[in-house]
């Protein structure tokens, strides 16, 4: 028996019951699609967290002032209280600009305000006050005009730079640059619009204005602690060696320790270990509930395998007669199976890949490569596996007991 | 001297049972439905196996057919004994040296004619157009050569069994072993299934029928009769090198 024949054997017993074997497909054809499908819907997900996280910055920083003051106006009187906390300032922002490591540090005030042109108005804008090093911090790159300069904080003049969303909201299709905008009724110059940076699943990015930081004190928030200083490390490399130098700078400057902190560090990439494992997690967990519908896709096999080798009995008996050897048997029901399983994978490979050009609650999933041929492997595991048994039970028959079995 | 080489030209036997005994069951529920049977079939021979249900000899056919193994004693095809033979080598032999027709036919459903009489070749690992060519002959040979793709349900019943003919015999084995072959058919195909049995026998092959029917052991040349698991009577009608004696009556049929 050569293998074509056995294939064309196994073909012809598959086509005489075309909806049993077509259902039967259906189980690993399910089985197989969602394990692509999700495990797709999972790598995008984590894909998606991995960008908006590293669309911060990866080198970038961030000292964040915390049990603070809230409302920038309050006095700080520093010095008195051993428990009260101080004021993040301009000074800690420079004091950290010197560290070892640190290619900059931007002092940022940040306040939610109304901005608007003429009739047109945009609500709950994040307006932030900061240094122009603060672009370079946050991957920000400029699409219209310029950022503001140095010069500019300096001398507090009323400038600013719309993020892509608040530029479309106030000024649709034209140009905004050179333009006036009141921030809470004060006005502004628009000197640049900044590049999309796309919804990052932490709210809208690109809902913004930044201006001088001096100018934001003077108009908005007042003279108060900063929100947080963006500290940018000259490489990848150093961000956690910096970390450590941020923090001690600023217990010194701060007098006190880590225990009674009165602000907390955190970089890009910490949170972004964190958000990676937590989305490896929940790929894992997708794919063990999709290899799970597999498996039930399996089970399938094995039990319409076992009613076709019923069903058979007369015909496998015919078969030995006329000088099929048990092993010629196994193997046709074996590749039987095997040929559901496989064409079941290939068509689950198919609607997987289909499947994942669509959006999935939300996530553009991105399929995992070595998924198909994993999935694809499986399933033909799954075909021997579970025909195994049947097959063997048909490869087994007594030809004179079969033969007598109607 | 079983096994051995036989005397060129003259007949030797087919098939050698020596003392051959089937027991299913065991203890109390014990049944015995051979007791000892000895019995040697010739080349060229014609040997029709008559006997009542439960006689013994479906039993007899299936060891015959080496679809079953005896219990006791030895039985021997083309001399070759198949006590030692595991399933795997069961099913070369009969493969090789046995051409069944059961009485339903037994064809596979949804396989043309053809595709039926090839599959015995494909097992042997014939290749396909040598399959071919030699499943045509075969079909043409019991008068079918017409009907090569049909599948079995577009066949009548004597068309049908006329394939498991072409099929038995298309591996050109020592033996021929047929089982009721005319128990589901009317009088008119079984009349010309028997015609074919006794050409094919006059063209040298050995032909062993089980059957109830007198009419139908009326064309064998020796005609065994089995009850209880015993051979009872062993008539001989004609020599295994003489012509079947309603062909040799009747002239040849059509």
């Amino acid at each position: 028996m050569s293998p074509l024949q056995t294939f064309q054997f196994a073909l012809a017993g598959l086509s005489a019951n075309k909806l049993r074997s077509a259902l039967t497909t259906l189980g690993i054809l399910i089985g197989v699609g969602s394990v692509i499908l999700l495990v797709a819907v999972g790598n995008g997900s984590s894909q998606s967290v991995q960008n908006a996280i590293s669309s911060l910055g990866a080198t970038s920083i961030t000292v964040l002032h915390t049990q603070g003051s809230a409302s920038g106006n309050s006095s700080s009187s520093a010095s008195t209280a051993f428990a009260e906390p101080k004021d993040l300032t301009v000074q800690d922002a420079q004091a950290l600009a010197a560290a070892d490591g640190v290619a900059s540090a931007s002092p940022v005030v940040s306040t939610s305000q109304t901005l608007s042109n003429g009739g047109t108005s945009d609500t709950g804008v994040s307006v932030t006050g900061t240094y122009p090093s603060y672009f370079a911090a946050e991957n920000d790159t400029i699409s219209q005009g310029a950022y503001f300069t140095q010069q500019q904080v300096d001398k507090a003049q009323a400038v600013v730079v719309l993020g892509s969303q608040a530029a479309t909201d106030l000024f649709g299709t034209t140009n905004p640059v050179g333009q006036s905008v009141l921030v809470a009724g004060i006005p502004f110059t628009v000197v640049g619009v900044l590049a999309s940076k796309g919804s990052s699943g932490l709210g809208s990015a690109d809902n913004t204005a930044i201006a001088p930081l001096t100018t934001v004190q003077a108009k908005l928030t007042g003279f108060g602690t900063l929100n947080n200083i963006v500290v940018l490390a000259k490489s990848a490399g150093q961000v956690s060696a910096v970390e450590g130098q941020v923090t001690s700078v600023l217990d010194q400057r701060h007098g006190e320790t880590s225990a009674d902190a009165d602000f907390s560090v955190f970089s890009a990439s910490t949170v972004l270990s964190t958000a990676s494992s937590t989305s490896h997690t929940f790929t894992v967990l997708l794919g063990a509930v999709a290899a799970i519908s597999l498996l039930v896709g399996g089970i399938g096999i094995t039990n319409i395998m076992l009613v076709t080798v019923t069903e058979r009995t007369r015909e496998i008996g015919i078969r030995k007669a006329i000088g099929a050897t048990p092993g010629v048997i196994l193997a046709q029901f074996l590749t039987e199976a095997t040929l559901l399983s496989m064409i079941g994978g290939l068509l689950g490979v198919l609607a997987g890949v289909v499947g994942s050009r669509f959006q999935v609650v939300g996530v553009k999933p991105v399929i995992v490569p070595f998924s198909i041929p994993l999935a694809l492997g499986f399933s033909v595991v799954i075909g021997l596996f579970f025909g195994g048994f049947p097959a063997n039970r048909a490869a087994g028959m007594r030809p004179a007991d079969a033969l007598r079995y109607e | 001297m079983a096994g051995g080489p036989h005397p060129v030209g003259g007949p030797h036997p087919v098939i050698r049972i020596v003392s051959v005994a089937k027991v299913y069951g065991a203890g109390q529920a014990a049944v015995h439905a051979l007791r000892g049977v000895s019995l040697d079939v010739l080349t060229m021979d014609y040997v029709a196996i008559m006997g009542a249900s439960g006689s013994g000899k479906s039993t007899l056919m299936n060891i015959i057919g080496c679809l079953d193994v005896p219990s006791e004693g030895r039985f021997l095809i083309d001399g070759i004994d198949t006590s030692s033979l595991d399933e795997q080598q069961l099913a070369v032999v009969r493969n090789r040296k046995i051409g069944f027709v059961f009485q339903s036919f037994n064809l596979i459903p949804r396989m043309s004619a053809l595709r039926n009489v090839e599959l015995p070749l494909s097992y042997a690992g014939v290749k396909p157009a040598g399959r071919r060519r030699r499943a045509e002959a075969a079909l043409r040979l019991v008068g079918l050569g017409d009907r090569l793709n049909s599948q079995p349900k577009q066949l009548s019943g004597g068309q049908q069994q006329r394939v498991a003919v072409a099929r038995a015999l298309v591996t050109n084995p020592a033996l021929i072993l047929a089982d009721e072959p005319t128990g589901n058919l009317d009088s008119k195909a079984s009349h010309d299934l028997m015609g074919v049995f006794d050409q094919l026998n006059a063209a040298g092959r050995t032909v062993v029928l089980i059957t109830h029917e007198a009419d139908v052991a009326a064309h064998a040349k020796r005609v065994i009769q089995v009850q209880d698991g015993h051979i009872v009577a062993d008539r001989r009608v004609a020599e295994p090198g003489d012509l079947p004696p309603l062909l040799t009556r009747q002239g040849v049929p059509s």
